[in-house]
């Protein structure tokens, strides 16, 4: 789950994180009277669920209160990324020296929190890792101490901050570490943390990603979700218990198990189709639950062929034959449908389809192959 | 004796919930001892047949369980799983899914210094076929032999289980190491112990994109490699940015690709399948050149 930059830099404050003066704006009003009360040039930024919001237009500097209505109406209903903005957050100016980078994630190798500092900030990290690894400082706190003075103090040193910045800057950092810890983030960064003229430090921006496992012990942060329009169909799935992604093909796809759905998807693909979505009905294949999976699937309006690839496990693979049968009975599907069991009883589930409207095939190559054919096959009106 | 579990492992049970109760009892068919069960509060009492106790510690002290297999829901797994590693178990297998990650950073922080092994969690758990299964997939899929089997999907694995009984290559030992991003015992250290069981003749490696643990697990086999391995990787069409179905099956930036995995294979001199449906023909063409 993602925060919005505004959100993310209160919980920076609350930890004691210094940011610059800001107010949340839904109209151009409001976005004025936050300049009026600020009583500084502002920055006005779009809060949307992606990056590179800067290069889309998304953020504008305001030197009047005048300047700062008018840059929030031009941003307000923008589209970035296909996503609406419909907030903009208003920020007294910093008055900047220079830029800095600090960030926490997880280093899945090491099996512990990394935190990166780097004197290169307000640009892609990932960039000045390839381009500059030398500008570029680490530690591996151990996640039982959290970040410990001397570890944030060889972190400063490392990167190279200037002396005069090296005490504020470690003290952020371990600021940092709590924020991160405290609310399960995945990812906390702080880019760019600037350095003003005056020898000060304070966040620029601010992103936050926190773990959607860990949302059952976060009730406030868990208040904050927001479901935008293209994952309104993966929410509806995540509610049934299943993992839905939309991508961008025509073959829809129903598997059990993520590993099979991602082979399924690959089986697709090597037979010259595109999937439409993954879709993983986890353990089991009832009725209920292929029923529910279809209508997920079919409410996406590129899909021209759906692909049920099933491992009978516990489950067997007759009992899900039956559950497909009386789904496809009581509402048969606007487009062709081809059924592969494998696993336990597979046989005998084979056999109750073979009369049954739809494709049935023994292996997923198979069964790949005829649901990118009947994809591609022209709808009959 | 393949690696792992076998005849002689002593399992309990953490959990014995519905999920819990139904995979004892398939556990128990295929012949696995399953010697205990806790639940606190309950002990003294059995359950199915089998002997509850209130702590992890007085099951082990009572049993000589040396191997447990958690099936404790997320938000609580973590205190169960420090409870079995203090109890000084040899093998923990966690199936629950959903373990915040936090947690499981404490947990393998815990496990840097403990002699205990976790499998898992969000796996489906271990098999050795025809002595112990501590886990929930489906026995009839799994035969013994010759082929060591490592795998970070539930369902896949018992698809490719499959596949290989049915081409008449066994397996010695199929170890489900989970699907999250930080899990007990990653791909490279599973691997590790089949290239070092001596009963293990050839090892297939099933990995899907998201981290490096594949690009490990090459690396270690081209320089330590005893014996020829396969290898298929799930999500080679799968875009980068969106997490497929699994916590860790998602690749961020240029980190966790499907190319940089199947390339690290292939330099290590591990032939890559494109399809399950390949694997148990290059498992025999392996075989045939080793």
């Amino acid at each position: 789950m993602k925060l919005h930059e505004y959100q993310a830099k209160q919980i920076l404050a609350r930890a004691g994180i210094p940011i610059p003066d800001g107010r949340l704006a839904t109209s151009p009003e409001e976005a004025e009277a936050a300049a009026k009360a600020i009583a500084a040039p502002v920055a006005v930024k779009a809060q949307v669920h992606t990056g590179g919001r800067g290069k889309a237009g998304g953020i504008k500097v305001a030197k009047s209160p005048a300047e700062a209505k008018a840059a929030a109406g031009a941003i307000l209903g923008m589209d970035i990324k296909g996503l609406r903005v419909d907030k903009v957050y208003v920020e007294r100016a910093a008055d900047v020296a220079s830029e800095l980078y600090l960030g926490i994630t997880l280093d899945r190798d090491r099996r512990r929190p990394v935190v990166i500092l780097s004197t290169v900030g307000g640009v892609d990290i990932e960039e000045v890792a390839s381009s500059r690894p030398d500008a570029i400082a680490r530690g591996w706190p151990s996640p039982l101490l959290g970040l410990l003075p001397f570890e944030a103090r060889a972190l400063v040193f490392a990167a190279g901050v200037a002396p005069a910045q090296r005490e504020a800057v470690a003290d952020i950092a371990r600021r940092l570490y709590r924020v991160y810890g405290e609310s399960d983030a995945t990812l906390v960064e702080i880019n760019p943390l600037f350095v003003q003229k005056n020898g000060s430090v304070l966040a620029g921006d601010a992103k936050l990603d926190i773990d959607d496992n860990a949302l059952f012990r976060l009730p406030e942060l868990a208040k904050l979700k927001e479901v935008s329009a293209d994952e309104e169909a993966e929410e509806k799935a995540r509610a049934l218990g299943f993992s839905y992604v939309q991508l961008d093909g025509d073959v829809g796809i129903i598997g059990n198990g993520a590993g099979l759905v991602m082979a399924t998807l690959d089986a697709v693909r090597n037979a010259g189709g595109r999937a439409a979505n993954f879709l993983d009905v986890g353990g089991g294949a009832k009725e209920a639950v292929v029923k529910a999976a279809l209508e997920i699937v079919l409410s996406n309006p590129r899909v021209r062929s759906v692909l049920i690839n099933i491992f009978g496990g516990i489950t067997r693979g007759d009992e899900v034959a039956k559950g497909i049968l009386d789904v496809i009975q009581a509402h048969p599907p606007r487009v062709p449908l081809v059924v592969r069991l494998s696993g336990t009883e597979a046989e005998a589930g084979r056999k109750l389809l073979e009369s049954a409207p739809l494709e049935s095939r023994e292996t997923m190559d198979e069964a790949a192959a005829e649901a990118v054919r009947l994809a591609k096959v022209p709808a009959t009106a | 004796m393949s690696v792992l579990l076998g005849r002689d492992t002593r399992v309990i049970v953490q959990g014995l919930g519905r999920e819990g109760r139904f995979h004892a009892e398939r556990m128990k068919e295929y012949g696995t001892k399953v010697v205990g069960a806790t639940k606190p509060g309950a002990g003294g009492t059995s359950i199915d047949g089998i002997p509850i106790f209130d702590t992890v510690a007085a099951a082990v002290d009572e049993t000589g369980a040396n191997a447990s297999i958690v099936f404790v829901p997320a938000p609580a797994a973590m205190d169960a799983l420090l409870e079995a590693i203090d109890a000084q178990i040899d093998l923990v297998i966690a199936i629950t899914e959903g373990i915040p990650i936090a947690d499981m950073l404490k947990v393998a922080a815990v496990l840097e210094t403990a002699a205990t092994t976790l499998v898992g969690p969000n796996g489906p758990g271990a098999i050795t076929p025809g002595q112990s299964k501590i886990g929930i997939m489906p026995a009839e899929n799994f035969s013994p032999g010759g082929v060591g089997f490592v795998s970070r999907s539930g369902t896949l694995t018992y698809e490719i289980a499959d596949l290989l009984t049915r081409a008449g290559l066994g397996q010695s030992t199929c170890i489900g190491v989970g699907g999250d991003p930080v899990v007990g015992l990653p791909t490279p250290g599973a691997v590790r112990l089949l290239n070092e069981d001596p009963e293990t003749e050839a090892i297939v490696i099933v990995g899907e994109i998201g981290g490096s643990a594949e690009e490990r697990a090459a690396e270690y086999m081209r320089s330590e490699g005893k014996k020829p391995a396969v290898a298929f990787i799930a999500g080679r069409s799968a875009p980068p940015g969106k997490r497929m179905g699994h916590a860790g099956a998602i690749v961020s930036g240029n980190q966790g690709t499907a190319e940089s995995k199947v390339r690290a294979f292939e330099e290590a001199g591990i032939p890559v399948a494109n399809a399950p449906s390949e694997i148990p023909g290059l498992v025999k063409k392996a075989l045939r050149h080793s």
